[in-house]
């Protein structure tokens, strides 16, 4: 099908986006590979469409002070080359590959699909996963909001019509920190069925830090608290692991039924890649922490 | 809405409505029918251009959005003179289509990675996670990877 008429806007300021965007019934356009096939469906039909792909300062990817500074035109593809950002920059680059295909990672934005929060949608999780910070910009300035308090359920966010997410901020992992992400999926190109991201570093043995987040394993991304706290302190042993995934599986994640999974073999699953994903962090720090 | 943008090199100027997806401008304005549509929902690749060098579904982009940039596709890619693209010669040599409605797409696939990254013909994973991007229903793929490899080959051999 083809979309409904609307009218189109390419501002080249910030300004301008916000002005845009208070005149209601107004979608952003970003890299638009969610938004013009919904448009395409007829589901969304939207009367103006505010382009910020002529927004010179929405550019851009810098790491410093701490954080990633993720802008709203940073396309996926971004993620697949070196950002140089440590363990950051490996994890964001595994995760990467699993988001789509080669054309549409080329006009996809990291910033829309936050937006955006579609329920199996890798970014939203590891933003959650990661404690970001995203800012939102609208006629009142720009306010700040922690990732895990930015959704509110499948395709929902605290971002109002007339706020645009303008940028994120990623922390840096601590340079000793290992990774692990896990995918599972019905078909290579399906969405993800579940999907487990892990950061942590150990010392003496000793899990001292953990970052643990779920990909479509309640109504919005989550970060597994019980589980992190079942690891912090403990043994980074195959015991430790198993029981925090049992914890992720049992206590963080909170899954509808679906019609080729039930509750408990969700459950189950999550169990299972988290301890896959944290046995590939474990792995990933001893590659990198040797000797520290 | 009045767009500006280079097809293949010649420049167009087109009075399109904003809904006017960059596939149809293409078809219908500059009766470009190269370009085929399938889905329209971005899973299947058949509409797949070159814009700026870069591969896209053009059924995912507006025209709009071209305004001023540089759009590829498969009519572009044989020489004046007819001389087909490596690309074009790899795909017959191969067998690398049957139906031929995919094909338009995976050229262009093919045509933005090699242009823009000749080794990823080089390694077996990368190569095949770009030909998962587009549909082919015949089931060529095989033959379309035989294809590219061959076509990169050709292409680093100083062929055009």
């Amino acid at each position: 099908m083809k979309p409904t008429a609307f009218e189109y806007f390419a501002p080249r300021t910030v300004e301008e986006v916000v002005a845009a965007l208070a005149g209601g019934d107004t979608r952003v356009l970003a890299g638009g590979q969610s938004l013009v096939l919904e448009m395409n469906y007829r589901t969304v039909r939207p009367a103006r469409l505010v382009d910020i792909n002529r927004v010179a300062e929405f550019t851009g990817l810098d790491a410093g002070d701490g954080v990633l500074r993720v802008r709203p035109l940073v396309r996926h593809r971004a993620f697949e080359r070196d950002i140089s950002a440590g363990p950051l920059g490996r994890l964001l680059s595994s995760v990467v590959h699993n988001i789509a295909h080669p054309p549409i990672r080329a006009r996809g934005t990291m910033l829309g699909s936050l937006a955006y929060a579609h329920p199996a949608a890798e970014w939203p999780a590891v933003a959650t996963a990661l404690d970001a910070q995203l800012d939102l910009t609208g006629p009142d300035g720009t306010r700040t909001v922690a990732a895990e308090a930015f959704f509110a359920g499948p395709f929902d966010t605290v971002r109002r019509p007339e706020e645009l997410l303008s940028e994120a901020r990623l922390p840096l992992l601590p340079d000793r920190a290992g990774v692990g992400f896990v995918e599972h999926r019905r078909t290579h190109a399906s969405f993800a069925q579940l999907a487990a991201i892990a950061a942590l570093t150990v010392r003496d043995g000793v899990i001292d830090w953990v970052r643990l987040g779920l990909v479509n394993a309640a109504e919005r991304p989550v970060r597994a608290h019980a589980a992190e706290r079942a690891l912090l302190g403990q043994p980074a042993d195959a015991g430790t692991l198993t029981g925090a995934a049992r914890v992720a599986g049992e206590q963080d994640a909170d899954p509808r039924e679906q019609p080729h999974a039930s509750a408990g073999y969700q459950r189950h699953a999550v169990g299972v890649l988290v301890r896959r994903a944290l046995e590939a962090a474990v792995r990933d720090a001893g590659a990198v922490g040797d000797g520290r | 809405m009045r767009v500006t943008l280079t097809v293949n090199g010649e420049r167009r100027e087109l009075e399109v409505e904003a809904r006017r997806t960059l596939a149809d401008a293409l078809r219908e304005n500059c009766r470009l029918t190269g370009t085929h549509l399938a889905c329209e929902h971005g899973v299947c690749g058949a509409c797949t251009v070159l814009v700026d060098g870069e591969a896209v579904r053009s059924c995912l982009m507006f025209a709009v959005q071209c305004d001023g940039r540089e759009v590829r596709t498969v009519e572009g890619l044989a020489g004046a003179d007819g001389t087909p693209h490596p690309l074009q010669e790899a795909f017959s040599a191969e067998h690398a289509l049957q139906c031929g409605f995919c094909t338009p797409g995976f050229l262009m696939l093919a045509a933005g990675a090699l242009q823009e990254d000749p080794s990823i013909a080089d390694d077996p994973d990368r190569l095949r996670e770009l030909l998962t991007s587009n549909l082919c229903r015949c089931t060529g793929y095989e033959s379309i990877r035989r294809a590219v490899t061959r076509a990169a080959g050709e292409l680093a051999g100083g062929a055009s």
